[in-house]
């Protein structure tokens, strides 16, 4: 139901102003900051207007931050994140959805548990299987003595390693693995009128063309949502890289993480005047990546959220 | 063109049976319409064939081959969806070429089919539409397309035309039937109301419950119907029944409140003694100066052409047509005779025909 009185529309344009300011203003003041010498930012009053230092202030940021291999880092770890995702959810609900096997519904529940574990609960054993990837098989060879019986009878002692630290793989694969993608799917899926199904068997279409060329096309909508949803989430992610990226001198780090050593401390610019200004200007530096791509996705998600298609 | 024979073909679902052990012989190019009420397992029937559902037991062939485990595409058969079953996501073109492209044609000759069958259906306008911006009719004719384009061994036809409104149902119907003149293409055609078989069919199959009741043209099926389940579905209204006695000494048959009504030939002559169910149907019943069956009116129903006089025989419910649309005074009981050779006997406990 639609009303429109004079009051309530007062009263909703009072909550829409006052939600835009509190979202808006830090920006603006992000904004500000990046734009002001070290010595304005640093004196006591708020600043609403910009200064004129904007571009000193975003170049000092880049080379002080290494910003264009971190944003590199980022990017490639965002996208194989949104990627691999979007593949994984797709695949793995397309199995428990479309065929019926023995386990399947342990398989959903598995699945479905892995949603209460995202990654800062399980982050420590998460680590040592980043560490060594074949840790879990080492210590399933150790405890069931089989290590001990190899070494006994041919002296050889197994040492599996397998080491995903500093890598894309490593900040990659532990954020794909959880379970909200293959929801989607399987909530979209359940949607496919089973005549769709029938129809494409009928016509001699087997599950993969079934996959590639019914639903793919038809959830075009959910994998723009999903794929922007998790770019986002990869972006903005900065325990887990922090952890798995701790050779900052050769593989370096994401673009986020690198933003807190940019943020003046005692240990980053030696008890200097904190240079707040640089720290904004990475910040704007960071932030355009996602918000260019919300902006040129966002029609294509929309679209998928507001309109079923018939 | 394939004949298709089920035989002793079963369907459980659990422990529920839908299907009971039906044999059926379906000649090539013949158009046989299945006929049966909502979950008298018509569809599942169709569904077996075409290789949707598993067949629990017996054996279905189309051609020479048993079919039993193959892949639906590996079948030849096509299907038209009670809803159609578009693809979304396709044009028109796409859609009815889509079964082509499975199998791999070049684009040259899948354009050509396409459009020989968009031609044969009235589509070619439509070809570059998404099936959302057609209406219900063009979307039954690209369903269509889609199972022609295939030039399949056999038409399977889910109700296809449930989702029509009545005019273009009965142009559709006609529309089909022409198609299959054309084509000759054995069809197998499911349907729940009884005028599309009576139009449609080279022979009906009447289902009840999982089983087959009748199997006949439309002609026996109305005029021989095998039992009083068949009697009272088939026809619109269906055959009157009423719960009478033999009493072949007397050359008559007696009803519950007593009245007599005599024969001396036709079916009856053949119905053992006692009771029995006797049918008649509503047009073949005339009013009349003589004296025959006493039927107390009720209300009447003004279809045009004819109208229906509702009223009570016995007080069994009974209707009987009345050609012309003048109106009818019916206050009082009236004589109604039906001929000999209109009387149907049914066996009082079992259904079946008797004689």
């Amino acid at each position: 139901m639609i009303e429109r009185t004079p009051l309530l529309n007062l009263a909703t344009y009072t909550v829409m102003v006052l939600g835009a300011l509190m979202v808006f203003v830090p920006l603006w003041l992000v904004y500000v900051g990046a734009t002001l010498t070290v010595r304005e930012i640093n004196t006591p009053e708020l600043h609403f207007l910009t200064g004129s230092h904007l571009i000193e202030n975003l170049q000092a940021a880049w080379a002080r931050g290494h910003l264009g291999g971190r944003l590199f880092n980022s990017l490639i770890m965002s996208l194989g994140v949104a990627f691999g995702k979007v593949a994984m959810s797709a695949i793995t609900a397309f199995g428990l959805v479309y065929f019926r096997f023995p386990g399947r519904t342990l398989a959903f529940w598995l699945i479905f548990i892995t949603l209460m574990l995202p990654l800062e609960v399980r982050i420590v054993p998460t680590y040592a299987v980043a560490a060594n990837a074949l840790w879990p098989f080492q210590s399933i060879l150790d405890a069931t003595g089989l290590s001990d019986l190899i070494k006994a009878a041919s002296g050889l002692q197994i040492a599996l390693e397998w080491n995903l630290l500093n890598s894309y793989t490593g900040l990659i694969l532990p954020l794909i693995a959880t379970a909200t993608g293959t929801f989607l799917y399987r909530q979209f899926f359940l949607t496919v009128p089973d005549e769709l199904l029938e129809a494409a068997r009928m016509d001699g279409a087997g599950p993969f063309r079934f996959l590639v060329e019914f639903l793919m096309p038809l959830s075009r909508a959910n994998m723009a949502a999903l794929f922007t949803i998790m770019f986002l989430y990869a972006w903005n992610q900065y325990l887990w890289p922090l952890l798995a990226t701790p050779d900052r001198a050769g593989f370096g780090t994401t673009a986020v993480v690198e933003l807190k050593l940019l943020a003046p401390t005692v240990s980053t610019n030696g008890g200097g005047t904190p240079d707040w200004n640089v720290a904004m200007a990475g910040c704007l530096i960071v932030m355009l990546p996602p918000l260019l791509l919300v902006a040129f996705m966002q029609r294509y998600f929309v679209r998928g959220l507001i309109a079923t298609e018939k | 063109m394939a004949a298709v024979t089920l035989k002793r073909v079963k369907k459980n679902y659990g422990t529920t049976t839908v299907v009971h052990g039906v044999d059926l012989e379906i000649k090539a190019g013949e158009f046989v319409v299945i006929l049966g009420p909502s979950g008298c397992g018509k569809s599942t029937l169709l569904r077996m064939i075409a290789g949707l559902e598993a067949i629990t037991e017996g054996e279905i062939s189309i051609g020479s081959k048993i079919v039993n485990t193959l892949e639906p595409r590996e079948r030849g058969c096509a299907m038209v969806f009670q809803n159609y079953a578009l693809y979304p996501h396709m044009t028109v073109a796409e859609n009815i070429g889509y079964a082509l492209k499975v199998a791999g044609l070049g684009k040259a000759e899948r354009m050509a089919r396409i459009n020989a069958v968009a031609e044969i259906l009235g589509l070619e306008e439509f070809l570059d539409r998404k099936p959302i911006q057609l209406s219900g009719g063009q979307r039954q004719r690209v369903a269509m397309g889609r199972a022609m384009i295939r030039e399949p061994d056999v038409f399977l036809y889910d109700e296809p035309l449930s989702n029509l409104d009545a005019r273009l149902r009965v142009a559709m119907r006609a529309e089909i039937r022409k198609l299959h003149q054309r084509l000759g293409t054995t069809s197998l055609f499911v349907t729940h109301d009884q005028i599309e078989a009576m139009t449609l069919a080279d022979r009906i199959v009447v289902m009840n419950k999982g089983v087959i009741e009748q199997v006949g043209t439309p002609d026996e099926v109305y005029h021989r119907p095998a039992s009083t389940y068949v009697a009272s579905f088939v026809g619109s209204p269906g055959l009157n029944l009423l719960h009478v006695m033999v009493d072949r000494s007397a050359s008559c048959i007696r009803f519950k409140d007593g009245q007599t009504l005599p024969f001396e030939h036709g079916q009856a002559v053949l119905v053992p003694d006692g009771p029995a169910i006797f049918g008649f149907r509503a047009e073949q019943a005339q009013l009349s100066e003589q004296i025959g069956l006493t039927l107390t009116p009720g209300f009447q129903e003004a279809l045009g052409s004819t109208r229906l006089l509702h009223g009570t025989v016995a007080n069994e419910e009974a209707v009987i047509a009345i050609p012309g649309n003048g109106p009818l005074d019916a206050t009082t009981s009236m004589s109604v005779t039906i001929p000999a050779s209109a009387m149907h006997f049914f066996d009082s406990t079992t259904g079946r025909r008797l004689g």
